[in-house]
């Protein structure tokens, strides 16, 4: 297959097939490697967004692209999220790849109209497909304050012809990225800026995808399942060590489709399950994978379905403030706990 | 098919025109071209005619809105386009529809929710467009389509191609930010994309004193490109000042905002008796129907028979009642159509559409 065409500099490779070869990335290179390499493949795929050129992003996900693909590839958008998303939605419709950066996913606010409008709703009422990707670097920790520091994602899940998808580690970051530049759908894909430098990890060399609504086991275990995406992935497999629990944890990467099957199983391996996210909690996935749970394991569970996530208020700026909305370790190994101990 | 070129002259680049309705057509428009234009206006009218009675009747449901009087608007300019270009269209074109090629059939189904209509149910009245035919179906929004149809000009442009976008809006939907987003952004990168903006003197009952301080199309000036009044009611002069901004568009010029001045003859929609607007003004825009217009001039300067111009207008009266017809027997859809759709399994591009100008026929 394709794989070994983009695998160019391991030529001896053929003999030894069963695990590729991989090297450590960052979150956000894994994300940068995933673009570079989807528009040297395919050249309908090209970048918009405000400040993405020659000045490479405010993350600077997309430095060097500019000198490499030049100004027709990595258009830089004025101030403007619904031209960004509106043209991008013209663009693919005219068989074009458009993958549009918002600068903060808080800034999809100012877009959503042109999302959910008109690019989720495009295939259902005319059978006009709508391939966009747009990236969301979302979540707080860092001082961002209400503008910057949020976590959208259950906007999008009310809005039906979007796909939305939330990677913790940067093997999933490349993968769910090429697969969401393939897919014919519109998808939100939101990136935590709180990983983009702090989570290394292992990426297979080549083309590498993830299919999209597929969950992964990151941690095996049978006493309690840990539900979670995104930076709350890594807050849950820290817990689990440091307790040093029997501790499952489901990454969901793909909140829609929703892998409902991974989520049943594990429940009914464990019997007790905790919900974890950074975004806010009401009608949020929390809510969302307890009443698929309810619905489906009910006779499966030893335990309340808990969840772990922020309370219904804007994220505060001040350090103290913050870490007071945002779930914590502490906060992860006390819900685990108790779980532990129903 | 040497359909979209981009070699066809281009028109001296209009700073900002006064309305102009004795634009020089003689040499872009035949005999039969000029029949096409009363045709699908004629088309336009009596299918909207067609569609109240249907409303009344209790077949049509939700609501209904038509675009009565602004006839010349979508006829005109659509008549313009080549078939590789391509079109959001709003809520008072149905013509540009019919011209591009969908049938008033397909056009009444849509409205009475049959599977027989332009999105089988999905959506409702007139938002449509059939992705066969080059046209993206617009959503309730205004004016979002504007900045749609500036991604498709963005392609083009990309791809070097010598096609052109084109779309329309009324003159309330200039208010709202996506508008300026649309025109900020088509004159930055130059777009091959023509901006249709249909004044019809209200936005359902707010009148234009109360929609803005400066007439809109003094703007695109300020966006870098052309902005042309054009009167609406004259099918011709729409077409003509289409032309110019379509083929400066395909070849290289950039963006042109087309203002129509029309008037809206009918209320917003079918359940808006239009009180708040003086009779005279619309006793003086009845004087300017642009039909009546039209057989007229097509009887005083080029050179039909009133009996021809009525056997036309017969025609399509016809062909309009047949239509009605099939609409009404087509059924409903399945309900469980309702759960089909949502995602998509591959891209495909969008048809052509049709394109019966003279022009593009020789061209093919
Ligand atoms: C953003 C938005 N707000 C409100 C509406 C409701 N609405 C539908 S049509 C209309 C008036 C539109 O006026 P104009 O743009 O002048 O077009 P016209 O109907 O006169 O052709 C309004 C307010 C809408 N469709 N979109
Ligand atoms: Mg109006």
């Amino acid at each position: 297959m394709a794989e070994a065409q983009l695998a160019g500099d391991a030529p001896a490779r053929a003999a030894e097939p069963e695990t590729p070869a991989t090297r450590e990335l960052t979150y956000l290179e894994a994300i940068s490697e995933a673009l570079r390499e989807e528009m040297r493949r395919d050249e309908t795929v090209l970048c918009i967004g405000e400040d993405i050129g020659a000045f490479g992003g405010a993350f600077k996900v997309t430095d060097g692209f500019y000198e490499e693909f030049g100004a027709g590839r990595v258009i830089d958008a004025p101030l403007a999220e619904n031209a960004i998303i509106g043209t991008a939605v013209g663009a693919a419709i005219e068989g074009l790849r458009p993958v549009c950066e918002m600068q903060f996913a808080d800034f999809i606010s100012c877009g959503f109209d042109q999302l959910v409008n008109v690019a989720a709703k495009l295939h259902y009422r005319q059978g006009v497909a709508v391939p966009i990707v747009v990236r969301l670097p979302s979540g707080g920790g860092f001082s961002g304050g209400p503008f910057h520091s949020q976590n959208p994602e259950a906007w999008f899940l009310q809005a039906p012809g979007l796909k939305v998808v939330a990677p913790a580690t940067p093997a999933d970051a490349k993968g769910l990225l090429v697969s969401a530049i393939r897919d014919p759908n519109p998808v939100c894909f939101l990136e935590h800026k709180g990983l983009y430098r702090t989570v290394r990890g292992e990426v297979p060399e080549g083309e590498h995808t993830v299919p999209l609504g597929k969950a992964r086991v990151a941690r095996e275990g049978s006493e309690l399942t840990v539900i979670a995406y995104g930076s709350s992935v890594h807050l849950a497999l820290r817990a689990a060590e440091e307790l040093g629990a029997d501790i499952e944890v489901i990454d969901l990467r793909s909140l829609c489709p929703l892998d409902a099957d991974a989520v049943l199983a594990s429940v009914r391996k464990t019997s007790k399950v905790l919900v974890a996210h950074e975004a806010t909690r009401s009608c949020g996935v929390g809510a969302e994978v307890a009443a698929l749970i309810a619905a489906e394991a009910f006779e499966h569970l030893d335990a309340p379905v808990r969840r772990l996530t922020a309370p219904d208020v804007p994220i505060p700026f001040s350090p103290p403030l913050e870490r007071e909305v945002l779930p914590q370790l502490d906060d992860m190994k006390e819900a685990c706990d108790e779980l532990l101990r129903y | 098919m040497k359909a979209a070129n981009g070699t066809l002259a281009t028109g001296p680049a209009r700073a900002r025109g006064d309305e102009d309705a004795s634009a020089d057509t003689g040499s872009h428009l035949t005999r039969s071209d000029r029949a096409n234009l009363l045709r699908y206006m004629a088309m336009m009218r009596f299918a909207e005619e067609r569609a109240l009675v249907l409303y009344r009747q209790g077949k049509v449901p939700g609501s209904f809105y038509d675009g009565r009087g602004q006839e010349a608007i979508p006829v005109g300019s659509a008549y313009a386009l080549g078939p590789r270009d391509r079109t959001c269209i709003l809520h008072r074109d149905l013509g540009a529809h019919f011209v591009r090629g969908v049938t008033p059939e397909r056009y009444l189904a849509n409205y009475m929710g049959r599977s027989g209509g332009v999105t089988g149910g999905k959506d409702g009245n007139m938002h449509f467009g059939d992705p066969r035919l080059g046209s993206v179906g617009m959503v309730s929004m205004l004016p979002d389509m504007a900045l749609v149809a500036t991604g498709m000009a963005l392609a083009f442009k990309l791809r070097g191609e010598p096609r052109v976008a084109l779309t329309y809006f009324g003159e309330g939907a200039t208010a709202n930010g996506q508008w300026h987003e649309a025109m900020n952004f088509a004159g930055i990168h130059r777009l091959p994309v023509v901006f249709i903006l249909e004044n019809n003197r209200f936005a359902y009952s707010t009148p234009n004193e109360l929609e803005f301080a400066v007439d809109p199309v003094e703007r695109a000036r300020t966006y870098g490109f052309p902005g042309v009044a054009v009167d609406g009611n004259d099918v011709e002069a729409v077409f003509e000042r289409t032309r110019e901004a379509v083929e400066r568009a395909r070849s290289g010029g950039g963006p042109t905002l087309i203002e129509c001045h029309t008037m809206r003859m009918h209320g917003h929609g079918a359940h808006d008796d239009m009180s708040y607007v003086p009779a005279e003004l619309l006793e003086e825009w009845e004087r300017r129907d642009p039909i009546e217009r039209y057989k007229a001039r097509l009887v005083q300067d080029f050179g039909f028979e009133p009996a021809e111009v009525e056997e036309i207008l017969g025609e399509v009266r016809a062909y309009v009642d047949e239509c009605a017809e099939r609409a009404l027997a087509s059924p409903m859809p399945p309900p469980e159509a309702a759960l089909e759709g949502v995602f998509a399994r591959e891209w495909e591009p969008l048809g052509d559409g049709h394109a019966p100008w003279s022009r593009w026929r020789e061209a093919a």
